[in-house]
């Protein structure tokens, strides 16, 4: 959609302007110190800039002065919602460049850990979505009830709830506790009826559907364009899912179905979540059950120092593809370091959303991409 | 429901559902429950919070058996701790630390010898990210990760910048705050010290045979010289 030239616009004998809003870095809607600059026709957004990169740490460049495995916590901090997804995107890459075997059991509590961070970057992102269209509380709170329940889980297993380090070339830094997976089982066993009761929560309420439905629509055709990827892309129509296209880790070995919308509105990408929960709760009870006793660290080098390469190693994450691009110089360092962040991308279209919206939606809008401004800005 | 504000009728229903049950249910509470966490593990005073001034802790306090923040230093002696320190200033954990918040000194004697300690060992809590890479690099066990929390001051400089003595605390300690981790990493040193000596004492062994073959090679050399000249001799 192309913004109309509105520069001076006389409307019935009256002299009428453009108003220029400046939404944020401090403000409650965008997540975190975001911008958007917003020209406002009455209510209408007619032009929208997002500005970004108050939260910049120079993350990659930080990772080109520090050994393979230094850098593995700064991957935490990306997106600090899902570290254990961010831990596994870089790891992989790490691990195409030495070519390190995983053991059996350590590539099923990958997955499982991945797939509980996607439960509670869901849970939270519906609360916050909620919260952002004036549902404030209640339902943000049930969903973080939720998620300290599998905060507790990684806590136990990493040491702490939400910077896990967790991962290593080659496997995990440590096994489980003892009856930690009894545990994990009783959380996601208990998932699903916390799910039921949070749709009838939300998915039926007129005020949710009525301010969803319709607004914000992304085309399939701008969602691959624009390289959309996530439940973002799904809610667009498009069944694209890595678990599924690439088969990284053992992800073949689990049934799963791939939920997609078909209008991409913001009602879409909420519905897309909630159901994409259900799927987690299905990998989560297959992998739960066919876990194997064994070794969780594979052969990896005392010294990584991986010879003259090139790797990008992607993840399907609770918000989209996260690559990491590594080139290794035959250092201990690695010589470049890319992140592919999809917050960033996902965020490219939202001018695209916003043109012609009314400016209380713009942050419905914003809310249900789901970015995390540690991986926007990185 | 298909009446217009149905949604929003069943949605209080479930809310209302949440608020009578938490009563009964502590899984439906919307804040965190500590209570069921073991003795000694739980702040003493959970319920007065903040305590009466002046009021430490205990040592033992901890959040869980697994959690982390910083990092502290482990030895294995009792009165004097400097005398059993684990470290032995070799600087790994300062080259290797993320964010570089580990400074060491190392410790000489009157001579000028190194003696395998550190003079200093700082570590600054408040650039430390307590992401426990110290831990898996250092090779002689003497850093591994504390979980006392109550570490708030009034100084952001100094009060911060934990020095060698606050940052050492006996095994028995480190036991009591993460057993079970604390026990397989004694076990694990008792192994690869039974390796370790097992090796030295195979090395001594074997140089031991290799000193005795020489010698047994010499003697034969010797005899062999010997008889030889006998035979010159008889011939």
């Amino acid at each position: 959609m192309v913004a109309p030239n509105y520069e001076l616009i006389a409307q019935d004998g009256l002299e009428t302007s453009l108003l220029e809003v400046s939404m944020g870095p401090h403000h409650p809607s965008t997540h975190g110190v975001f911008r958007m600059d917003v020209k406002l026709d009455g209510e209408t957004v007619v032009d929208l800039k997002p500005v970004f990169g108050y939260l910049h740490r120079n993350h990659e460049k930080l990772a080109e002065n520090m050994s393979y495995l230094a850098n593995m916590p700064f991957t935490d901090r990306l997106d600090y919602f899902n570290s254990m997804t961010n831990n596994w995107a870089y790891a992989l890459a790490a691990e195409g460049l030495v070519e390190i075997e995983v053991p059996e059991r350590a590539e099923y509590l990958r997955v499982i850990m991945a797939e509980l961070t996607r439960l509670v970057n869901h849970v939270s992102l519906v609360g916050f979505f909620v919260n952002d269209l004036g549902a404030l509380g209640t339902p943000l709170m049930y969903a973080f009830r939720e998620r300290e329940k599998i905060l507790d889980l990684f806590e136990e297993a990493s040491g702490a709830r939400m910077m896990c380090n967790y991962f290593r070339f080659g496997g995990l830094r440590c096994d489980v506790p003892a009856g930690w997976l009894d545990r994990a089982r009783e959380v996601v066993d208990q998932f699903p009826e916390f799910l039921d009761e949070y749709e009838k929560l939300l998915c039926e309420n007129e005020i949710i559907l009525s301010r969803t439905q319709g607004i914000g629509t992304l085309s399939r055709e701008l969602a691959i364009n624009a390289g959309i990827t996530g439940p973002m892309l799904r809610a667009s129509g498009v069944a694209y899912d890595l678990r599924k296209v690439d088969a990284y880790g053992i992800y073949d070995r689990f049934q799963f179905r791939v939920p997609y919308g078909e209008v991409g509105d913001c009602y879409d990408r909420f519905m897309v979540r909630m159901l994409e929960m259900r799927e987690s709760v299905q990998i989560l009870r297959q992998a739960l059950d066919g876990i194997p006793e064994g070794e969780i660290m594979g052969k990896a080098p005392r010294v990584f120092k991986p010879k003259p390469a090139e790797v990008y190693g992607r993840v399907e994450g609770p918000k989209g593809e996260l690559g990491f691009y590594l080139i290794a110089d035959g250092t201990p360092k690695p010589y470049r370091y890319r992140v592919r962040p999809p917050s960033l991308i996902n965020l490219t279209v939202l001018r695209d959303m916003c043109l012609g919206q009314k400016i209380a939606d713009a942050v419905v809008i914003l809310g249900s991409i789901d970015i995390v401004l540690g991986e926007v800005d990185r | 429901m298909s009446f217009l504000g149905g949604g929003i009728f069943s949605g209080m229903a479930v809310t209302l559902r949440n608020f009578v049950g938490s009563y009964f249910d502590p899984d439906r509470l919307t804040t965190n429950d500590y209570s069921w966490r073991p003795e000694g593990q739980l702040p003493q005073s959970a319920g007065e919070y903040p305590r009466e001034e002046g009021e430490q802790l205990s040592d033992t306090t901890t959040v869980t058996n697994y959690s982390r923040n910083f990092p502290m230093l482990l030895h294995d002696g009792g009165d004097n701790p400097m005398d059993a320190i684990r470290c032995v200033a070799c600087q790994i954990c300062e080259r290797e630390c993320p964010p570089q918040c580990i400074y060491i000194e190392k410790d000489y004697d009157e001579n000028g010898k190194f003696i395998k300690r550190p003079a200093v060992f700082d570590i600054d809590i408040s650039v430390c990210m307590g992401c426990q890479i110290c831990v898996e690099v250092c090779p002689f066990d003497s850093i591994v990760m504390n979980s006392q929390f109550e570490l708030s001051t009034p100084n952001r400089f100094d009060g911060l910048l934990l020095h060698r003595g606050d940052l050492l605390k006996s095994n028995d300690y480190y036991h009591r705050i993460h057993p079970e981790e604390a026990k397989a990493r004694d076990q694990r040193m008792a192994v690869e010290k039974a390796a370790k000596e097992a090796k030295k004492k195979a090395a001594a062994e074997a140089a031991k045979k290799k000193a005795e073959e020489k010698a047994r090679a010499e003697a034969e050399a010797k005899a062999q010289e010997e008889t030889g000249d006998k035979e010159e001799e008889a011939q």
